[in-house]
This record gives C-alpha cells, sequence and structure tokens, in this order.
C-alpha cells in the first residue's frame, strides 16, 4: 500500500504526474483569481468605514495565510525528506521557500498599502507584522542556507532541520510579538463561530484565499518541475524528453 | 558515558583558558557598545533609565551571537567533531556539553557584568536583580538556539553572516521576554510571568535544541 508514496522519490513518475495536475490546475488557478478579483475588486459592497480601500484584503489576506500556511508544507517537506531520505521532498522544499518568501512579501507590501489610508503609517510594529516580518527571513535564511552548501543532498537536509526548528519556534514568535499592544485587528473569520465579516465580503474573501492556495500548488509543481529538470539534466530520461520535444519543435516548423 | 561528557566538558574549557582573550572579546565588546548608545542617544540620565532594559538585552544578544560562530570552529577543523560523530554515544549529549561550555563563557559572565553595565546605563537599582535573572535564564536559551545555527554552518567557508540570518528570527521571542521582564521591574511591578515562560523557553530548548544541533553537526561533518 506504500507504494503510491515511494513513487514520489521517482523523478520522472513526479515530473509527469505534476505535469497532468498543472494541466488543469493552471487553468483552475487563473479562472478562480479572474473571477475573485472581479467579484472582490468590483462587485463586492464599499466598506462603511474604510470606503473602497478595504479591497486590498482581497490579496493582503489571502497572501499572508497562504505564506503562513507555505512555511508547514515546506517544513512537512522537510520532515518526510530527513526521515525518508526522499530526494524529491529536498526539491519541494527548495521550491517552497522562494514562493513562500515572495508571497509573505506580497502580503507585508500589501499590509503597508493598506495601512496608509486605514492606520495613517506604511510601517506599525506590531505582532502580526513583525511576525510576518520574521517569517519572511525564516524563508530567506532557508534560502541562504541552501545556496551556501556546495552539495545539493547536503543543503537540502540541513534546511530540513533548520525548516523543523521554525514549526517549533513559529507559534512562539508569533505569541510572543502578540504580548505587545496590538493595532492590527483580530481574525475576522472564524471557524467555530460567526464571522464579523458580512457573507457580502466574506465569499468573495473565501474564493481569493482558494484560488491563492491553487496559485500556490500551482507555482510549486511548475519550479519543482524545473528543479527536477536542472538536478536531472545529465539523466537518459531527461536528454530522451528534450529531444523528443525538440523533435517535435523540429517537425511543427517543418 | 558520564566519563565521555566530563571529558568534553573539561577540555572546552580547558582550551578556552589557554586563550582567555576569546572569553574576554564578547564583554569587551559588550562594554564597547554600552558606551557607544550613551554617544548616540545623548547623556540625558532619564532617557537612558528608558533604553537601558534594551539596549543591555540587545546588546547581551549581540554579544552572544558573535562568539556563538566559534562554538564548533576549532573541534571542526581539527577533526574533533568527527570523532564525536563516529563514537557509540548518542551525539545530542556531547552537543550539550559544547553548548553548555559556550554559555559557561560568554553568558554566566555577562550575565555577572550586567550590573555594573546597568549602573552605567543608569537602570533603577530595583531592577537589576530581575535582569541578571533574565539574562541567567535568556543568555542559555540563545546559546541553544546559536547552537543550531553554528552546526549548520560550520562546515561552510562563508558562515559568517550567515548565521545571524539564520538565528536571529529565532532570538526575537528570547529579547521581548528579557526586555520586558526588565522594564517590567524597572517600573516597580513584578516581572515574575515573563521570567517564567524564560524559563519555559528554556527547558524547551534543552529538550529539544540537542536534537538539532547533532543533526547539524552530523550534516556540516558530512559536508567537510
Amino acid at each position: 500500500m506504500w507504494t503510491w508514496f515511494h513513487k514520489f522519490g521517482s523523478p520522472p513518475w513526479l515530473y509527469s504526474i505534476a505535469g497532468s495536475i498543472l494541466r488543469w490546475l493552471v487553468p483552475i488557478t487563473v479562472i478562480l483569481l479572474a473571477v475573485g478579483a472581479v467579484w472582490g475588486l468590483l462587485y463586492a459592497p464599499p466598506d462603511f468605514r474604510q470606503g473602497n480601500s478595504y479591497r486590498i484584503m482581497f490579496v493582503h489576506v489571502p497572501a499572508s495565510v497562504v505564506a503562513l500556511a507555505g512555511y508547514y508544507v515546506m517544513a512537512t517537506a522537510g520532515a518526510v525528506s530527513l526521515i525518508w531520505r526522499m530526494k524529491m521532498a529536498d526539491i519541494a522544499l527548495r521550491s517552497c521557500a522562494p514562493i513562500g518568501a515572495m508571497l509573505t512579501f506580497l502580503g507585508l507590501l500589501s499590509g503597508a498599502v493598506w495601512g496608509k489610508p486605514t492606520w495613517g503609517t506604511w510601517w506599525v510594529w506590531d505582532a502580526r507584522v513583525t511576525s510576518m516580518l520574521v517569517l519572511f527571513f525564516l524563508y530567506v535564511g532557508i534560502i541562504a542556507l541552501y545556496e551556501a552548501f556546495d552539495n545539493e543532498e547536503l543543503a537540502g537536509k540541513a534546511c530540513a532541520v533548520l525548516s523543523l526548528v521554525g514549526t517549533v519556534n513559529i507559534p512562539i514568535i508569533y505569541k510572543s510579538v502578540d504580548w505587545w499592544y496590538s493595532l492590527h485587528q483580530p481574525a475576522s473569520i472564524k471557524f467555530t463561530e460567526d464571522s464579523t465579516m458580512d457573507g457580502s465580503m466574506l465569499r468573495p474573501l473565501l474564493l481569493m484565499i482558494v484560488a491563492f492556495y491553487c496559485l500556490f500548488a500551482s507555482s510549486l509543481l511548475l519550479y519543482m518541475r524545473s528543479e527536477i529538470l536542472r538536478r536531472e539534466s545529465s539523466t537518459n530520461w531527461v536528454r530522451k524528453l528534450v529531444l523528443a520535444k525538440a523533435g517535435q519543435g523540429s517537425a511543427n516548423a517543418v | 558515558m558520564g566519563r565521555l561528557l566530563a571529558a568534553c566538558l573539561r577540555r572546552q574549557l580547558l582550551l578556552a583558558v589557554r586563550r582567555p582573550v576569546e572569553v574576554v572579546n564578547p564583554l569587551v565588546f559588550f562594554l564597547l557598545v554600552v558606551m557607544l548608545f550613551p554617544l548616540g542617544i545623548g547623556p540625558d540620565p532619564r532617557q537612558l533609565t528608558e533604553f537601558a532594559p534594551a539596549v543591555l538585552w540587545i546588546v547581551a544578544l549581540l554579544a552572544t551571537l558573535l562568539a556563538v560562530e566559534g562554538m564548533f570552529r576549532g573541534d571542526f577543523d581539527d577533526g574533533t567533531l568527527e570523532q564525536l560523530v563516529l563514537a557509540p554515544q548518542p551525539l545530542f549529549l556531547p552537543a550539550l556539553t559544547y553548548v553548555f561550555a559556550h554559555w559557561l563563557l560568554t553568558g554566566l559572565p555577562l550575565t555577572l557584568l550586567s550590573p555594573l553595565f546597568a549602573l552605567m546605563l543608569q537602570l533603577p537599582g530595583k531592577a537589576i536583580g530581575t535582569l541578571m535573572l533574565s539574562l541567567l535564564l535568556g543568555t542559555a536559551v540563545l546559546s541553544l538556539i546559536g547552537g543550531i545555527g553554528a552546526a549548520l554552518t560550520v562546515g561552510l567557508k562563508r558562515g559568517g553572516i550567515l548565521i545571524s540570518l539564520l538565528i536571529i528570527p529565532f532570538y526575537v521571542p528570547v529579547l521581548i521576554f528579557g526586555s520586558a521582564a526588565v522594564q517590567f521591574a524597572a517600573a516597580g511591578n513584578s516581572a515574575q510571568p515573563q521570567l517564567l515562560v524564560l524559563g519555559g523557553m528554556l527547558s524547551l530548548a534543552v529538550a529539544l535544541a540537542p536534537f538539532a544541533i547533532a543533526a547539524g553537526l552530523r550534516i556540516s561533518v558530512d559536508a567537510g
């Protein structure tokens, strides 16, 4: 029953399965993003106090949510890499880091843009902003550590250890910065009780969050595919693949 | 097992005693940076009192960070670490002795000297006990976290700045609770909650960090 799991260790299998997932995941992502953006930016009602500026939320909240979730995806890949010594998990870990860093950056940037009209300042040292900044540095640290090693296998292991240390620390960092007086509002979306947000705004927001998860998944798969090709560039199956593609290309040209 | 650990610790301390400059360097650094703050902020005692908890804690953090890079360096270069990795005993116990030796040589002296620096920065006398207690607990956590960064980067030629990037994010909670404890005490309140949280962080770090350090050392020995 574990054969499906062990298949993940095979680069050609993962490469082709990622390709066939992407074939439908990318269109879905584009459609969700387009629908969510149009719904949120054009059709959702303006906020009675913030007017239209609250619409930044439709980018800010999904980016931040997925950035944080991305760290746990990365740490899970790290655990898989350490426990089962799976090369493909290293690739997933390495691919998560830049995507997560970009999403965290997007969350911080959109937060700054949103902060100016609502709080009157670009930046505050408040709990959530600070912990997102720390998250950004954790991602950057993973990338820097990976690049510092010459041997990619060891780089993957070192980053796996670091990402696991991070999973223990992220809740602590979050709680510790939470101690400060916070300007940031508490989360409006709650699973256990009624949300403090009206449904007309909540529905497009949830759609955008799903869209960003899809965006994360498709960027991750794309990045992993290119990493696989780069690392396996000297193997036979990649050569065959490239030659087949080249043959198709020249046939089309003729 | 006990003999191995005692020998490890003894060796660490002996090496340090033979090169006293390396022990003194972080303390001199601490003193120098403490001197810089009044020059930058201005000599107004009220302002200094206000900034003192944060300044003392940040400087203690930086002094630990400065020293942490050398935690495994010498023993990595001369092959001692490789022997420890090959030894039948689990690696995390000797790893813990390295951290303990590091703390004895940096965290503890910093803690003992901190009242002096506190007086220079006009920290109220009633906060000095809390300052020492918070540094005693906090620098131990800093050494443990720093050990993870040092273990992961010791095999790299260009580990210097990388280690700060890796571990400063993890230093954030210690700094927040450490300087909050001193601020509370300086304002005349009880700092017990912050000190308890620092103690909790120390327990967690003592329990988990040695495994991460051992994993990091194995990777670095493989890479070297």
